[in-house]
C-alpha cells in the first residue's frame, strides 16, 4: 500500500486530526533521552480507544509496517526511537485509570497514564504505588512496564515488575491477549505479563495494566552521613544490610557529585566529603526508630564523619532535594550527560567504585558517580560533548569497559535503563547466544513479519 | 528570502545553547501548551529537536518550523524547571528573530510594529479615536468585570469577552509627574506600559496614589514607548533596538531609587530582556543595566523596600494568579500575596496559581482555541477556589482572566493587587 493510501487508512481509525504526517510532527518523534541518533518515523498516530489502539496494530501488521509505541519517550537506552519508515503509536489519548480497587488493592490502567499522578491518585485513596522512577512527573506506566522501570524505592519495595499483577495486550494481529487477574494468586496459564514486562514494546501492545497497591508506611525518618571514603561508605551499605535492615531508600553520591550539587543549589553540603550516603528508614513508627538508631550507630561504627538526622519536613525535604539535584546538577557542567546504570550485586559496590575510578583515569574523562547503592544500581554519570568527536570515542570505549567489568563481578548490563538500541550489541556478553538465539526464535513466531519495534533488545 | 542552507547557517550559531538539551522530556510535565495538544512538537524538547533539525540541515520545512515554533506562551515555565538549565528564552527570542529574519514580519504586524509602536504620538492618536468609536462595534457583556463583546462578526475580536479601550488612557489623565520623595525619602520613576496606560489607567492611578500615600517621590517622563516584548516575540528585533531606545533615552535623564511597573510582562522585559538583547551605543547598554538593576514590580516595591506588612484579613476573599513573567523569571510570588494581605482581605490560594493563563500576548490572537482551553482551566480553578476576586500583578492576565470568567458568567470580579491594596489604604 502507498504512504497515501496507508495514511488514509489510519485516518480511517483514529481521525485525521490524530495522525501525523508533516515533516515538523514526524521529526519530533524522532528521538528519546537516550544519546543516539534520531531516525525519523514516516507518520504518527494518536489512538484514543483501546479498539482504535487493535485495529492500528493489525493495520501495521497486514501492511508489514513497522510499529513502535511511544508514551512519553524519556527512556535512556532508544527504545522509543522509531525504525527508518515505520509508524509510531502514541499512547497519550490512552490515559485513564479505569478503576482503583481500595478493598482489594489494585488498580486498572491504560498504558498513557503518567505515573506520577497515578501515584498521586492512589495516594489520595490512601494506598501506595511505590515504583518512582526519575522521570515520573512525565514517564508512562505502559513505558514503566516495557522497561521495567525502577527508582529510589527498589531495595525495599522492588521494582515496577513487582507491582504488574496483569496486562492486556495486542498481539500483532489484532487479537485481545489477557494474562494475569485481579487477584494476589493466579496460575491460569503462561505467566504471559512477566513476559511482557521489560519487553520494550518487540512482543505486544499493551491495552490495560492491572497494577499492585499496598498500605503506604506510618512513619519515615531520613538521614545523610558523610564518609570519609567511598569504600567506608560502601562498606557500610553491606553492613546495614547485613544487620537485616531494609531501609526505604539507601543513595550514595561522591565527592565529584557532592561538589556538583552544592555548586548547583548551594544547601550547605560538605564539599570536601569523599562520600554521602542517603538513608531513609520507613514503616511503624516503633521500628522506624529502632531501626534508624541502629542505622546510626553502624555509620559512626563504619567510620561516619558526620550524621544529620531529618527533625522535620523541611530537613527531610532537604535530604531528598540534594539527592533529586544529583543529576540536574551534573547534567548542567557539560552538553552531553551519558547516565549509565549498570549494575553490580550490592557487596561488590566497593570494587565497583575503584573500577569506575580507574576508568575515568584511564580514559581522561570526567565521571561523577551516584545513585542507588543499597539495591547495587550505581549511576556513573559521563559528562562530554558529543560533538567533540575525540573524546567521544574515549567515551564509548570507558561504556565498554564499564559493562566487562560489571559483568565480570556477576552484576548487569542495565538495573533500570533498559536495552533498547543502545545495548542490544552487548546481550551476548551478559547472556549467551543459546539464549538470544531462544528470544529471537519466540520473537520470530509471535511477530512473524518483525513490525513489532525492530532492532530493540535482541537486535 | 535567503536559501535554506544559510537559514541553518544561522541556527548554527545557536548550537551551543541547544546542545544543553538532553532530551530528558521533563517539559512535558509543565508546559500548559502541551498539556492541552499532547503533540511533542508543541512542548520545548520538541522545538529544540527542531531547531536542530534545522542547523544540521535535516529538515527541509523551516515555515513548518516557525509555525512550531510561535505555538509558545513564552511563558517560561520550562525554563524555570529545566534539570539542564537550558536558556529556553533566550534561545526562542532569537530563532524567532532569525525566522523573522528569514521570512519577513507580517504585513499585518509590520503595519503594527513600525508603523504605530515606534511612532508613540500616532499610537496614542489612533487609540483615542478607537476608544471613541468602539461603542458602536461592541456591546457590554458583564458590568462586573467591565467585559465586552463585538456587536456583529467581528474578524480579530472573534466572540472574545474583550476588555475596552478606557475613555482616557493614563497619559491624558496624568500626562507626566516629577515629585520629590516625601517622609519615605524614596523616589521612583514610574514606568506605565501600553496596556495600563490605554486599557486599565485606573491601575496606573492606583499606583500613583499608593505611592502619594506612603511619601514617594515619582519620575513618570512624557514619551513613554512599549517595553519591546510583543515585537521581540514576533522576531522583529529593529523595532525592539528603536523601542528599547527611546525609553532609555526617557528614563535615564530623572534621578530615582527604583523604577517601578505594575506589569509583570515590562517588569521582565526591562530586567531580563533590555540587558541581553538590546543591540546597539555601548552608553546606551550602560544606561541599561542601570535601568535594570533598579526595576521592580510595584508589589515587590511595596513590601521589600517599604515593608509593607499583612494586617488582619476579614474583607472580600481573594485568591492570586501568578504572571508567568513575574514568577518563573524574577521568582516574585511571595510579595503580591502579602500586598494582598495587607489590603486587608482574606487571602484563599486556587490550585494551579502558577500555571499560565494562556494569554501569551499574541499567542491569544494567533491560537485563540488554544488559549481559551489553557485559560478556561485557569478559570475554573479560580472558581473552585471559592474567591471573589481573583487579583495578579499583569494587565495581559487580567485581560484574559477577564474573557475566561465573563464567558463563564462566573460572578467573580479580576483585579490589580495595587486596586486592592489602595482601595484597603483608603
Amino acid at each position: 500500500m502507498s504512504k497515501d493510501a496507508i495514511t488514509k487508512e489510519f485516518e480511517a481509525i483514529v481521525g485525521a486530526e490524530n495522525v501525523m504526517t508533516s515533516e515538523t510532527d514526524r521529526h519530533s518523534y524522532s528521538y528519546d533521552a537516550a544519546v543516539l541518533d534520531s531516525v525519523m518515523p514516516a507518520l504518527v498516530v494518536r489512538p484514543s480507544t483501546s479498539e482504535e489502539l487493535g485495529k492500528c496494530v493489525k493495520l501495521c501488521n497486514d501492511n508489514g509496517t513497522h510499529l513502535t509505541v511511544r508514551g512519553a519517550g524519556t527512556n535512556l537506552s532508544g527504545g522509543t526511537i522509531p525504525h527508518p519508515g515505520g509508524v509510531v503509536v502514541l499512547t497519550n489519548g490512552l490515559n485513564r485509570i479505569l478503576e482503583i480497587n481500595e478493598e482489594d488493592m489494585y488498580a486498572v490502567v491504560e498504558p498513557g497514564v503518567v505515573t506520577a499522578k497515578f501515584a498521586a491518585e492512589v495516594a489520595a485513596r490512601g494506598l501506595f504505588y511505590p515504583p518512582d522512577p526519575g522521570s515520573q512527573a512525565v514517564s508512562t506506566l505502559g513505558g514503566n512496564v516495557a522497561e521495567n522501570a525502577g527508582g529510589l524505592r527498589g531495595l525495599k519495595y522492588g521494582v515496577t515488575k513487582d507491582y504488574v499483577m496483569g496486562i492486556e495486550f495486542w498481539d500483532v494481529n489484532g487479537e485481545l491477549v489477557k494474562s494475569g487477574s485481579r487477584t494476589v494468586k493466579c496460575v491460569t496459564g503462561y505467566n504471559l505479563s512477566g513476559l511482557m514486562v521489560a519487553s520494550e514494546g518487540t512482543l505486544g501492545v499493551f491495552d490495560k495494566i492491572i497494577l499492585k497497591l499496598v498500605p503506604p508506611a506510618q512513619a519515615a525518618k531520613s538521614m545523610m552521613a558523610i564518609f570519609p571514603s567511598m569504600k567506608a561508605a560502601s562498606e557500610t551499605v553491606a553492613a546495614i544490610i547485613a544487620n537485616k535492615i531494609v531501609p526505604a531508600t539507601l543513595e550514595m553520591m561522591d565527592n565529584f557529585t557532592i561538589r556538583t550539587v552544592e555548586n548547583f543549589r548551594g544547601a550547605g553540603l560538605p564539599v570536601d566529603a569523599a562520600a554521602m550516603l542517603l538513608i531513609e528508614v520507613d514503616g511503624h513508627p516503633a521500628q522506624v526508630e529502632d531501626e534508624a538508631a541502629v542505622v546510626e550507630r553502624i555509620c559512626k561504627e563504619n567510620g561516619a564523619t558526620a550524621i544529620n538526622v531529618a527533625k522535620d519536613a523541611a530537613q527531610r525535604n532537604a535530604v531528598w532535594q540534594a539527592r533529586r539535584d544529583a543529576l540536574p546538577a551534573l547534567a548542567n557542567l557539560k552538553p552531553t550527560c551519558v547516565l549509565e546504570d549498570a549494575t553490580v550485586p550490592r557487596s561488590k559496590i566497593p570494587a565497583m567504585i575503584e573500577v569506575l575510578d580507574e576508568i575515568a583515569k584511564k580514559f581522561d574523562l570526567t565521571i561523577g558517580t551516584f545513585g542507588h547503592a543499597g539495591d547495587g544500581n550505581l549511576h556513573p554519570t559521563i559528562l562530554t560533548d558529543r560533538r567533540n568527536k575525540e573524546e567521544w570515542a574515549r567515551v564509548e570505549k570507558a561504556i565498554d569497559m564499564i559493562f566487562d567489568k560489571a559483568l565480570s563481578m556477576g552484576g548487569t548490563l542495565s538495573g533500570e535503563h533498559g536495552i533498547g538500541l543502545a545495548k542490544s550489541k552487548y546481550m551476548e556478553m551478559e547472556t549467551s547466544k543459546g539464549t538470544l538465539a531462544y528470544a529471537r526464535r519466540m520473537k520470530s513466531v509471535l511477530d512473524p513479519k518483525g513490525i513489532l519495534n525492530p532492532g530493540k533488545i535482541i537486535g | 528570502m535567503a536559501d535554506i542552507h544559510q537559514l541553518a547557517q544561522m541556527f548554527k550559531e545557536l548550537d551551543d545553547q541547544l546542545v544543553g538539551c538532553m532530551r530528558c522530556g521533563m517539559c512535558q510535565a509543565v508546559c500548559p501548551v502541551f498539556a492541552q495538544s499532547g503533540r511533542e512538537a508543541d512542548v520545548t524538547r520538541g522545538k529544540i529537536a527542531l531547531l536542530e533539525g534545522l542547523a544540521n540541515e535535516m529538515l527541509t520545512d523551516p515555515e513548518g518550523v516557525n509555525d512550531k515554533l510561535n505555538r509558545c506562551l513564552l511563558c517560561g515555565t520550562c525554563q524555570a524547571n529545566c534539570p539542564s538549565g537550558v536558556k529556553v528564552m533566550d534561545i526562542f527570542l532569537k530563532a524567532r528573530a532569525i525566522m523573522t529574519g528569514y521570512f519577513g514580519l507580517s504585513p499585518v504586524k509590520k503595519a503594527i510594529f513600525r508603523g504605530m509602536l515606534k511612532n508613540p504620538r500616532l499610537f496614542n492618536m489612533l487609540i483615542d479615536m478607537g476608544s471613541k468609536f468602539q461603542g458602536v462595534f461592541t456591546k457590554k457583556q458583564d458590568d462586573l468585570l467591565g467585559s465586552s463583546c463585538a456587536r456583529f462578526n467581528a474578524p480579530v475580536i472573534g466572540d472574545r469577552h474583550f476588555t475596552a479601550l478606557a475613555d482616557k488612557p493614563l497619559h491624558k489623565i496624568v500626562p507626566e509627574l516629577n515629585t520629590p520623595a516625601g517622609k519615605s525619602g524614596i523616589k521612583v520613576a514610574f514606568y506605565v506600559g501600553c496596556v495600563i496606560d490605554k486599557i486599565f489607567p485606573h491601575v496606573g492611578q492606583a499606583i500613583l496614589e499608593v505611592l502619594e500615600r506612603h511619601g514617594v517621590g515619582v519620575y513618570m517622563p512624557k514619551g513613554q514607548a512599549c517595553c519591546g516584548i510583543p515585537v521581540l516575540s514576533s522576531g522583529d528585533t529593529d523595532t525592539f533596538n528603536t523601542l528599547v531606545g527611546m525609553n532609555v533615552d526617557v528614563l535615564r535623564s530623572g534621578e530615582y531609587d527604583y523604577l517601578v511597573t505594575g506589569c509583570a510582562s515590562c517588569t521582565s522585559t526591562i530586567k531580563e530582556l533590555w540587558p541581553t538583547m538590546y543591540k546597539g551605543a555601548s552608553a546606551r547598554q550602560f544606561d541599561i543595566a542601570n535601568i535594570a538593576r533598579k526595576t521592580m514590580d510595584i508589589s515587590q516595591f511595596l513590601v521589600d523596600v517599604l515593608k509593607v506588612a499583612p494586617r488582619e484579613g476579614g474583607g472580600r476573599t481573594v485568591t492570586y494568579h501568578d504572571p508567568c513573567h513575574l514568577k518563573n523569571g524574577l521568582g516574585i510570588t511571595a510579595q503580591p500575596r502579602n500586598l494582598i494581605r495587607a489590603a486587608g482581605c482574606e487571602f484563599k490560594e486556587m490550585n494551579e496559581a502558577g500555571t499560565c493563563c494562556g494569554c501569551g500576548g499574541s499567542f491569544n490572537l494567533a491560537h485563540y482555541e488554544l488559549s481559551k482551553k489553557i485559560g478556561g482551566r485557569k478559570a475554573d480553578n479560580v472558581v473552585a477556589s471559592g474567591a471573589d476576586i481573583v487579583a495578579t500583578s499583569c494587565p495581559a492576565c487580567m485581560m484574559q482572566l477577564t474573557d475566561m470568567l465573563s464567558r463563564k458568567k462566573a460572578g467573580i470580579g479580576v483585579k490589580h493587587v495595587i486596586e486592592l491594596y489602595a482601595d484597603g489604604c483608603r
